[in-house]
């Protein structure tokens, strides 16, 4: 496949105070083969080489499981294809002459640090509120000693591969953080060693997640649609029934 | 305990189960109004009588109005937080797959408001003694309105609004109350179309029939 010609229109904001606009870049060269991200960074080092200010960008794995890689482009969080980070997303997937518009994820729970760079440190205070169990340290027990069904154990999989990218609270019309909430609760709540502590971690979740200033749930579906780890709304409807059992 | 009885989440849930409550009270507001196309007014007056006048139905008449304004009430207060959770917009339009009619549950919910204030003028405060009008005689009132092409309509656009609004509702509330897994939720989303297409159809077709019968 040829090199490709585009042009990005992206989000620019010094910091969180600031206000921000769309720069347009006009980037020759970009392969087929590329990341998305490693398309930015071929644009941040021409930036760089003509004396202009790099775009700021999150990124680290390239593998789609550090979830620190989450922008929003051309209308969908982490691009157009389903089931893949920013990071995992090809360029072959655009056209070229094709004009890509990037921003930020956008919701009051996420300020924006720099540019396409928010902080979730939203989501780290939720995780800090219960999404842990408290187990004596040392060896590690052995793994068969407490018998586990295989559906829960596959159901808790399914929730444990959140890598909480907020790619659910970019999609939600309400930035609703329920979807990622629901998994961390879920990854718990369907396995023996969640239950003792199922009540405090399911009420303190959530009421830390309505600290943060995250929107409710409106069952629309766009988290399940856009999450790239594809974590599915029944986790939802789960940490409602958790919920209920708390109260 | 205040977290609890007022997060975001328990006010999901009182919101549901109210308006699961209005989805059961629907079903006899209709099966009243089938009366209207037997061609004596009495069976349908008397109905009437009974749904004004039973002490029962007088207890369940507050609970009906306790979840209408439970329903609006909750449906504002967090329609204005999840507005206020994303104060910056996006520039592209969000092109991420929903369920059709859930993004506009606050617009059809609010159309169907409107319509409840309309009615409201023309039968409830006739029996409240706010509007002229005979409360023992509401087959005639339903005639005459429904001798107004204008009104018709809007009552039919209305009911289009309100299938809208109870498509996503159904579902949705099983899906708060914690109700959905793999094996019912689909089960579900079929009796909520069918719910949806029901009930408004039911209502619709009275001054259609109305009409042709004349």
């Amino acid at each position: 496949m040829q090199n490709m010609k585009l042009k990005l229109k992206i989000w620019k904001q010094r910091d969180a105070s600031s206000r921000g606009r769309f720069v347009t870049y006009d980037l020759d060269g970009v392969s087929p083969e590329m990341s998305f991200v490693e398309m930015l960074a071929y644009l941040n080092e021409k930036l760089v080489l003509k004396g202009d200010e790099p775009v700021t960008f999150e990124h680290d794995c390239h593998e789609g499981i550090c979830g620190s890689c989450g922008m929003y482009i051309n209308g969908y969080p982490h691009g157009p294809v389903k089931g893949l980070t920013t990071c995992l997303l090809s360029m072959r997937y655009f056209k070229d002459g094709e004009t890509i518009v990037i921003e930020p994820w956008r919701a009051k729970s996420f300020p924006v640090i720099k540019d396409l760079m928010v902080d979730r440190s939203a989501f780290d205070k939720i995780q800090q509120a219960g999404g842990f169990i408290s187990v004596a340290v040392g060896a590690a027990p052995e793994a068969n000693t407490i018998p586990v069904r295989k559906h829960s154990s596959d159901l808790a999989f399914d929730a444990s591969v959140c890598i909480g990218c907020g790619a659910c609270v970019a999609a939600c019309k309400n930035a609703s953080a329920m979807l990622f909430v629901s998994a961390k609760v879920s990854q718990y709540a369907l396995l023996p060693q969640g239950r003792p502590e199922a009540k405090e971690r399911v009420r303190d979740m959530i009421a830390e997640m309505d600290k943060q200033g995250f929107g409710s749930c409106s069952n629309t579906g766009a988290c399940e649609a856009q999450c790239p780890k594809q974590i599915k709304l029944f986790n939802i409807a789960r940490l409602n029934r958790e919920y209920i059992k708390a109260l | 305990m205040n977290k609890i009885l007022f997060s975001a989440v328990s006010k999901k849930f009182v919101m549901a189960l109210a308006g699961l409550f209005l989805l059961i009270f629907l079903p006899v507001h209709l099966g009243i109004n089938l009366m209207l196309l037997r061609g004596d007014p009495e069976p349908f007056n008397n109905a009437a009588h009974f749904m004004a006048t039973f002490p029962l139905v007088k207890v369940v008449e507050i609970l009906l109005f306790l979840a209408i304004i439970v329903h609006i009430a909750y449906g504002l207060l967090l329609q204005v937080q999840n507005w206020m959770s994303r104060p910056v917009g996006y520039s592209v339009r969000n092109k991420s797959e929903t369920s059709a009619f859930s993004r506009f549950m606050i617009w059809t919910g609010g159309s169907v408001l409107i319509f409840l204030v309309i009615h409201f003028f023309n039968f409830y405060f006739i029996k409240l003694g706010i509007v002229e009008g005979d409360p023992e005689n509401f087959y005639s009132v339903a005639y005459q309105l429904f001798n107004i092409p204008g009104y018709v309509i809007l009552y039919w656009v209305c009911f289009l609004v309100l299938g809208f609004h109870l498509y996503h509702a159904l579902q949705s509330a099983f899906q708060t109350l914690g109700l959905s897994n793999e094996f019912w939720t689909p089960l579900i989303k079929v009796i909520s179309l069918l719910y949806a297409i029901a009930i408004p159809v039911g209502f619709a077709i009275i001054p259609l029939v109305i009409w042709l019968i004349k």
